[in-house]
């Protein structure tokens, strides 16, 4: 091999912080059901226990060997609304506390799957649940909910998201920084890595390994190279480094499948930034031309990072699942912290945004009074973004508790701080009472 | 019998006598270099040893160990990785 090939993948890992961001064993509880919530809990936890009992283990050793960043270790499991149904208990606290005795016990950075899928309708679990949340998420560290509000087949079902507004209002005033453990998602796929939106879904195998690659710097840098060149070239740039990238994800998740003797799944061609300088991915489409992300154009550019890394990722694996592709997330991106900071960036720009890339509002904090109605018309917007564009969209957004715009809400480590952005404060609330579900879409009668 | 391939990469200060200490600490740990090449980037001296080793015989963290103990007397950054990751990212 070439020693050029050589120093340049050294460089990809120790300059540009090309890392895996998550190593996610997906594991079904479905043999884990019983009319017993006690022993429904004990079987959770002795199942997960074991099958994920090597996963740190094996990880630290691939980070070790090959001398690539492993950054998290996490567990997805079937969504719990599921799972619990069966059992007579009214609340579900109790399994949120089982899942984080689990990942304690096995050193695992989150667990999701706190998770409840009502796109069309709610089954008993997934109410009880849903009423859950803002204790479960609230006591747990570790834990990750998600609930699915709508998806192109079955269109919104506004009074999942006339809920969801409440319950994450309900569990800013618990505690704010717990909000970055929910997220409500339209078209939430089954086989996703990353957190908080992961969770094992019904059609997986009974264990999976995803993996969840990152590596915004490398592309920045790789840009730097041919500044004031076409967009064609941008274009083909992005997708050669971003072939390099998912050759790494692809790689780590066969050498982790095979040593945990568990199938490899999906590799999620994301570039997952995080705040610390040079890993963002604001700093991407500004490199590509914008004095700042939020300028006009942020979105076409984005549209083009997005497309890019897809093409250049999809020859690189076996197999591409998640959510795949550019996150904007602020807090945990230093370039888009600035931005909102400076102004530049609001939130209808990055609605707009969302409409472009994977995920949507993201990481985002309002001010403390926004109403629960408010966020339930943001939850309403991104949805109908996903539906009609047959794409994920998710909300995460943190009230911030006693907050004004300006203020900042931190979250630490890799999750970052967030400035508090303003909201539009008119009044959604009489579209949002009226409840009852959106139809789906025409384009969505495929069959 | 199972060989260990993997890059060694050595970075620091030109001084005399660097690829000496390397491929001597290299033979104790039974580490034969079947690549070498070296050059200045940076005003650093930088080389690359291409070792294998009989995965039976000495272990990974074995040698890691015995490079990170090298790196600390002489003041050199030296890393190992498992040649496989570089095969993944740069051969199609």
């Amino acid at each position: 091999m070439e020693t050029k090939q050589i120093l340049d993948t050294i460089q990809m890992i120790s300059e540009e912080k090309l890392d895996i961001r998550t190593i996610t064993m997906g594991i079904s509880l479905f043999d884990c059901i019983d009319s017993d919530g006690e022993k429904a809990r004990q079987k959770i936890y002795d199942k997960l226990t074991t099958s994920a009992k090597d996963l740190v283990k094996v990880a630290d050793q691939i980070e070790s060997e090959y001398g690539i960043p492993i950054v998290n270790k996490r567990i997805s499991v079937t969504p719990i609304s599921m799972i619990a149904a069966a059992c007579h208990d009214d609340n579900y606290v109790a399994y949120a506390q089982t899942m984080e005795k689990a990942a304690e016990t096995l050193g695992v950075d989150l667990i999701g799957g706190f998770s409840a899928l009502v796109q069309k309708g709610y089954q008993s679990g997934d109410r009880k649940l849903i009423a859950s949340m803002p204790q479960a998420l609230s006591e747990t560290k570790r834990v990750c909910g998600s609930v699915n509000v709508g998806s192109t087949r079955a269109g919104i079902n506004m009074d999942a998201v006339k809920q969801m507004g409440q319950i994450v209002k309900d569990l800013s005033e618990i505690d704010p920084v717990s909000c970055m453990s929910l997220v409500v998602f339209a078209n939430a796929v089954e086989d996703n890595p990353f957190m908080a939106g992961a969770f094992h879904g019904v059609g997986e195998a009974d264990k999976v390994i995803n993996v969840g690659i990152s590596g915004p710097g490398v592309v920045k840098r790789a840009l730097e190279q041919v500044k004031g060149e076409s967009i064609d070239t941008v274009s083909e740039t992005i997708k050669k480094t971003a072939f390099k990238v998912t050759r790494m994800g692809q790689f780590v998740g066969n050498v982790a499948a095979k040593a945990l003797d568990v199938p490899f799944g999906i590799v999620d061609l994301s570039l997952a930034p995080t705040p610390s300088q040079g890993d963002s991915v604001a700093e991407i489409l500004e490199e590509i031309g914008l004095e700042s992300v939020g300028a006009p154009g942020t979105t076409a550019a984005l549209a083009l990072l997005n497309d890019a890394v897809k093409k250049g990722g999809v020859m690189a694996c076996e197999h591409v699942g998640g959510l795949s592709g550019a996150f904007i997330p602020v807090s945990e991106d230093s370039g888009m912290i600035k931005a909102v900071e400076h102004g530049n960036l609001n939130l209808e720009k990055l609605e707009a945004m969302t409409a472009v890339c994977s995920v949507g509002l993201d990481m985002v904090a309002v001010p403390g009074d926004t109403s629960a109605e408010t966020i339930s018309g943001m939850i309403a917007d991104e949805a109908a973004i996903g539906v009609i564009n047959n794409k994920t969209t998710a909300v995460r957004v943190i009230p911030a508790k006693g907050k004004k715009v300006g203020e900042q809400i931190d979250f630490g480590g890799i999750f970052g701080y967030a400035p508090v952005m303003p909201v539009n404060t008119n009044s959604p609330a009489k579209f949002v009472a009226r409840g009852g579900r959106i139809p789906a879409p025409i384009h969505s009668f495929k069959n | 019998m199972q060989t260990m391939k993997a890059v060694i990469t050595v970075i620091g200060h030109d001084q005399v006598g660097i690829v000496a200490k390397v491929s001597q600490r290299l033979a104790t740990l039974k580490v034969n270099i079947t690549d070498i090449s070296q050059t200045l980037m940076h005003g650093d001296f930088t080389m690359m040893l291409m070792g294998e080793w009989n995965d039976q015989d000495v272990q990974f963290e074995v040698v890691k160990q015995g490079l990170q103990d090298l790196a600390k007397e002489t003041g050199l950054s030296i890393n190992i990785q498992r040649q496989e990751l570089f095969d993944a990212i740069q051969k199609l």
